[in-house]
């Protein structure tokens, strides 16, 4: 009696450990070293098809959007955007020109290598923070009754994380400003992200860049705008929280309108000889 | 419908809520609520991505080495919500600029990988699936909530439509400025555990620890 009690016993024994013995074969199957690459290296690949995929599939229609966005941008830099209506139709009456930094002059549309062309700025007049300008830069000019009404010029610059691009409409004097406006950035939501803000922004058109000399003379200060005061066009007030966001519109106005930038085409322009 | 999958759907609304009981996900809850539009969007990407990482999370989840799943988890979340980004930037534009740095930082948002970990690693394909949307809506329903109190209170407007005319409008309300404010919607959050917790009592968390009166010379 005793004896096959014991062989079941021993019989179980064997079979329990056979079965423990599979599973944790199989445990360490999968979780064996080249399983384990394979599973990875299958995955990184499948998921990288996947990304790209789609970011090459969707470019087209996000570089349509991305000018759309930044045609609605000089629009209402220039003050010329009208909500409800088609940012294409009324992007019919800017129209778009070439400017030759050095030169100060416009120059017919360059070829596409001279488009890439770009010119690095020496550390020390590098206010801007934006390490190399372009040769040569697209702007667009509104032309109504055969005279130059409105000129939208894009700067950029670095803010405090970022670097900050918009583009600043001036009237046909070459320095009062019309309006700006900034199609893209990182700065802070609330803070720096306040140089979206309207009513800010609203402070802009009316102000002057030049005096009598050529060196740029707007800026931003902190404390309010006495709108008396006799520097009240040149003066506007900085942003609230955002000390080094202002530090750099001030800086990126300083560069895009002093002798480096816009400053020689401006003067011509001003000189009524562009 | 069977009770499994039903309670898959329907008790990360209120029973399991992510935000509200789990206390997951609070940053974009303060971060994209300040107008409905933006809440909106947050909502649908975070329900797809919550969706399908589980759906795909669950596939492969036999095949999944247990020492890298973390990593694994994070490159098919990464990649979903990379792929949701692309698609927030090809067709709402507007909405993706003012969503900034959000739609990416789905990838560390702890409800998706937390569901992936506590779920979707161990449930068949489907369930997870629904498991992911249930929990989806859940978030959406807080930051709808949330976004409609803010946007109404905060500018005296839904979905950018005019509902309370401002004064500076010629109309009778004064906007609460605070409402946009990040704090507000952690009062917000609060109240809306509060209500929750009284309607359904069972979700009140037992005390970790008791004050107990000291006698004095016990103290000493």
């Amino acid at each position: 009696m005793s004896e096959p009690e014991h062989d079941n016993l021993v019989k179980t024994g064997v079979e329990v450990g056979t079965e423990t013995g599979a599973e944790s074969a199989a445990v360490s199957a999968s979780d064996s070293v080249a399983s384990t690459l394979a599973v990875a290296l299958v995955l990184c690949i499948v998921c990288a098809l996947v990304v790209s995929a789609a970011a090459v599939g969707l470019h087209p229609l996000q570089q349509a959007n991305r000018t759309l966005d930044r045609q609605r941008n000089i629009l209402l830099a220039a003050g010329l955007y009208t909500p409800g209506r088609k940012v294409a139709d009324l992007f019919g009456q800017v129209e778009s020109r070439w400017v030759d930094l050095s030169s100060g002059r416009f120059v017919a549309p360059p070829e596409r290598d001279a488009l890439q062309e770009q010119i690095s700025i020496p550390h020390s007049l590098d206010i801007a923070g934006i390490k190399s300008r372009p040769r040569y830069v697209e702007v667009y000019v509104v032309n109504r009754v055969d005279e130059l009404n409105t000129i939208i010029l894009p700067i950029e610059g670095l803010g405090l994380y970022s670097t900050l691009h918009g583009y600043v409409a001036l009237a046909g004097d070459g320095s009062t400003v019309q309006g700006l406006r900034f199609y893209e950035h990182g700065e802070t939501p609330g803070l720096g992200g306040e140089v979206d803000n309207p009513r800010w922004l609203a402070r802009w058109p009316g102000k002057r860049i030049y005096g009598d000399g050529d060196e740029p003379r707007l800026k931003l200060v902190k404390g309010g705008v006495d709108p008396n005061a006799a520097n009240a066009d040149y003066r506007i007030d900085a942003l609230t929280g955002a000390t080094l966001t202002s530090r750099g519109i001030n800086r990126m106005l300083q560069f895009w309108f002093g002798q480096d930038g816009y400053g020689p085409f401006l003067r011509k322009l001003r000189h009524r000889e562009a | 419908m069977q009770t499994e999958t039903r309670k898959a759907l329907f008790d990360p609304l209120v029973d399991n809520n992510p935000v509200v009981l789990q206390i997951l996900g609070i940053c974009p809850t303060l971060a994209v609520t300040t107008s409905l539009a933006t809440a909106m969007t947050m909502a649908i990407a975070l329900t797809v991505v919550l969706a399908f990482s589980n759906l795909s999370i669950s596939l492969i989840r036999k095949q999944i080495p247990n020492s890298i799943r973390m990593i694994v988890y994070m490159t098919v979340i990464a990649s979903l919500v990379i792929v949701v980004d692309q698609f927030i930037k090809a067709y709402a534009f507007s909405i993706s600029k003012q969503l900034s740095v959000f739609v990416g930082l789905i990838i560390t948002n702890c409800i998706v990988l937390g569901r992936a970990e506590a779920f979707a690693s161990k449930q068949p394909p489907l369930l997870s699936f629904i498991d992911g949307i249930g929990h989806g809506l859940g978030f959406s329903l807080v930051l709808l909530i949330v976004g409609s109190a803010r946007e109404l209170l905060g500018s005296g407007k839904l979905f950018g439509q005019s509902i309370l005319p401002l004064i500076k409008e010629g109309g009778w309300y004064q906007p609460n400025g605070m409402m946009l404010l990040a704090p507000t919607a952690f009062f917000l959050i609060g109240l809306l555990v509060w209500v929750v917790r009284t309607w359904k009592p069972a979700q009140v968390e037992k005390h970790e620890y008791q004050i107990r009166q000291v006698h004095r010379t016990e103290a000493l």
